[in-house]
């Protein structure tokens, strides 16, 4: 049954991430992989929030593990940022890893703090 | 920041511009649900496998996210390099299953974890440990794929 909720939430969160990812770099327009980087922070919020209350398991696997996993995503985040350095893009390449990173620690700590307290 | 110079159509969910955002998007956005879907559960069957213990490292997501990005360099190499693979290829295979199957929110989430309960030199040793073997094992993957692509 658990794997039921995490393929569940996985089939809404892969296509969500998409769909951003699309939508963002048509209006960005810059090498900057500014879809992958909006999800993954987005992701780690709502994993924070989930995690950081007591949700029940059923919730835990289609919104954390399903959802917010198959939201983001490091197999991305990896080949863009070797991508940007083959590009000579060597400061955007570090930017990117280095300020997902910070962006993701920040707020995940910042859900885990929403979670506690709200849920 | 400059113009996109040639990422623009290597980007791994192969955006085009023009049109709406969905139009079009029928058959990818099922192909990335259904990989996504099949991508997710194996990262949680590997995660029950190889549980992390409360505070340990978290050797299965460190794994389970360089092996992603691995296979991601080498996937995109062979769709898009070398050959001219089936449109739905890369949705389902890169943006599906392999987007699916790594996680940076479980990351994220696990390190704030490590940080918070003052396992410093744990979470230290996660966040160097994802970031680089992610990072190098995508370059691998991409030279790996050229490699054996016959291409560069």
């Amino acid at each position: 049954m658990t794997g039921l909720w995490v393929a569940l939430g996985a089939a809404l969160g892969a296509p969500t991430r998409y769909l951003v990812d699309r939508a963002l770099q048509r209006t960005h327009g810059t090498s900057f992989p500014w879809g992958t980087f909006t999800v993954n922070v987005v992701a780690s919020l709502v994993l924070g929030i989930v995690l950081g209350g007591a949700a029940p398991s059923a919730v835990v696997a289609a919104m954390g593990t399903g959802y917010c996993g198959g939201l983001s995503t490091w197999s991305t985040l990896g080949y863009e940022t070797v991508r940007l350095a083959e590009a000579g893009e060597r400061a955007h390449s570090l930017f990117n890893v280095v300020m997902s990173t910070f962006a993701g620690l920040g707020a995940a700590s910042l859900g885990l703090a929403i979670g506690g307290f709200a849920l | 920041m400059p113009e996109r110079p040639e990422i623009s159509d290597d980007v791994v969910a192969g955006r085009e511009p023009g049109g709406s955002v969905l139009r079009g998007q029928g058959a990818a956005v099922a192909a990335v649900a259904l990989g996504g879907a099949l991508g997710a559960l194996a990262r949680w069957g590997l995660g029950l496998a190889w549980p992390t213990p409360p505070g340990g490292f978290p050797t299965t997501t460190v794994v389970i996210n360089v092996v992603g990005c691995l296979l991601m360099g080498f996937l995109v190499v062979h769709v898009a390099e070398v050959r001219t693979a089936h449109p739905l290829v890369r949705p389902f295979l890169g943006v599906g299953v392999l987007g699916g199957f790594t996680t940076f929110s479980t990351f994220a989430v696990d390190a704030q974890h490590l940080l918070a309960g003052g396992r410093l030199g744990t979470a230290l040793g996660y966040l160097a440990a994802t970031v680089a073997g992610s990072v190098g094992a995508a370059w691998l993957g991409l030279v790996l794929g050229r490699t054996t692509g016959g291409a560069r």
